[in-house]
């Protein structure tokens, strides 16, 4: 294992509980299985190390990024994200169903899934434990300014906010508006500024400024 | 199911307390639990919506006081007991105490790199679409006991058709053994105010992906 974040207090109260007791409930589980013949624990390893190292928001950030710089690619994932994720190349796996929503001056795009935890995980990887949260799966579709606000992000009074509930097996990536003083910028400086969250439409793409 | 899960809307759950620099998984078992959870589904037994009902279907105080994971990890459990291929006394056990059953597949480390990519859910249409872009519809008022993937918050509300997203595998049916069922799938765009009332924030629009017999002409 690449992290080993036994310590971590992620706000759970009960989490030492939980934590033993899930570490010996998972063990037990894995070992039953495997000693049924149902999994290779090698699979289980390769699959945690994907979604260690492989798979993450880096990839949509270079979709962003793509956009951002080539109006074509732009068109092209906003009428088919998943085509157009494929054709950018052999780095990325995207299966069906993804779709793109553009921010505007006028409009900002939120993505939630009220019923469970839906989120692009080929595009964006694993999702935060936030997006799975209570807080966000009860407020986002009937409060997203409060949402907003609890992420540090003001919007202007009119700018129209929608909220795509994931209800289903499509699949939402928000593309940011492209921050001001950026011109030039090649893509890769370009991804660097494309946030998680600015793909998730609960933030938005860095300044230059900003950028570390 | 009217279950906790269906949280859209809710009031008293607080803050969104987003973390910086969030690990990818917290603790070692989340890792294990995400990739048994993967491992298993490869076997196709059961269907995406199958395993989401094993979350739903947890009792409410349960589903609350626990992670993400450790609902993925008691969802998986309650299938694997569900369908027989391991009983409750060997997870507790923490060993075999049966031989297994014979799986259809079973995922290798080799293939993993092709489980990454989602399947397709789009099946080919059994009938012409009901609806179009622009069609207003009012949402069914229903309160199935078992899977559906209509929130509670849009039962009964009017909104209009955005956009069609082809026609796929139902969850309602799938989840509970009745088949995939194909159903068309919309895009379904509602004014805040629908929703919410006349507090709502006037600028919100929220949209559901809604199957073809969620709907209704308005």
């Amino acid at each position: 294992m690449a992290h080993d974040h036994d310590d971590h207090d992620h706000g759970d109260h009960d989490h030492d509980s939980e934590l033993s007791e899930m570490q010996l409930r998972v063990r037990a589980l894995e070992t039953v299985l495997t000693e049924k013949g149902y999994i290779d624990p090698a699979a289980i390893d390769a699959i945690i190390e994907a979604y260690e190292t492989k798979v993450g928001p880096h990839i949509g950030a270079r979709v962003v990024a793509k956009a951002w710089s080539n109006p074509a690619f732009k068109q092209a994932l906003l009428e088919d994200a998943t085509k157009a994720v494929l054709a950018m190349g052999a780095l990325n796996r995207v299966g069906d169903h993804l779709i793109a929503v553009e921010n505007t001056p006028r409009r900002h795009n939120m993505i939630v899934c009220t019923l469970c935890s839906c989120y692009p995980w080929e595009v964006l990887g694993l999702p935060p434990v936030w997006y799975k949260s209570a807080p966000y799966r009860s407020r986002a579709v009937s409060d997203p300014r409060g949402v907003l606000a609890d992420f540090g992000v003001t919007l202007a009074a009119d700018t129209e906010i929608r909220v795509w509930d994931s209800t289903a097996e499509t699949r939402f990536i928000v593309l940011p508006m492209r921050p001001a003083g950026t011109e030039g910028f090649s893509e890769e400086k370009l991804a660097a500024l494309v946030t998680r969250d600015s793909m998730i439409g609960t933030g938005l793409a860095k300044l230059p400024s900003e950028a570390a | 199911m009217d279950g906790i899960h269906d949280m859209g809307g809710m009031h008293g759950f607080g803050k969104v307390e987003p973390e910086a620099n969030e690990p990818v998984f917290h603790s070692q078992w989340e890792g294990r639990c995400l990739a048994l959870n993967r491992a298993m589904g490869y076997a196709q037994l059961w269907t995406i919506d199958q395993s989401r009902a094993s979350r739903e279907e947890l009792r409410p105080d349960i589903y609350l006081a626990s992670s993400y994971y450790k609902k993925w990890e008691l969802g998986l459990e309650s299938l694997i007991v569900a369908l027989g291929l391991a009983g409750a006394d060997e997870i507790a056990a923490g060993h075999a105490l049966r031989p297994g059953k014979a799986l259809p597949h079973k995922l290798a480390a080799a293939d993993v790199p092709n489980t990454l990519t989602r399947g397709s859910f789009a099946r080919p249409a059994p009938a012409p679409a009901r609806f179009k872009s622009g069609d207003r519809v009012r949402t069914r008022n229903i309160h199935p006991q078992t899977h559906t993937r209509l929130p509670r918050y849009a039962r009964g509300k009017v909104g209009t058709v955005e956009a069609l997203r082809g026609c796929h595998v139902f969850p309602d049916t799938v989840a509970i053994g009745q088949g995939e069922n194909p159903q068309w799938l919309y895009t379904v765009e509602f004014e805040g105010r629908e929703l919410w009332g006349e507090a709502a924030e006037p600028s919100l629009k929220v949209s559901i992906e809604a199957f073809e017999p969620y709907l209704e002409p308005a």
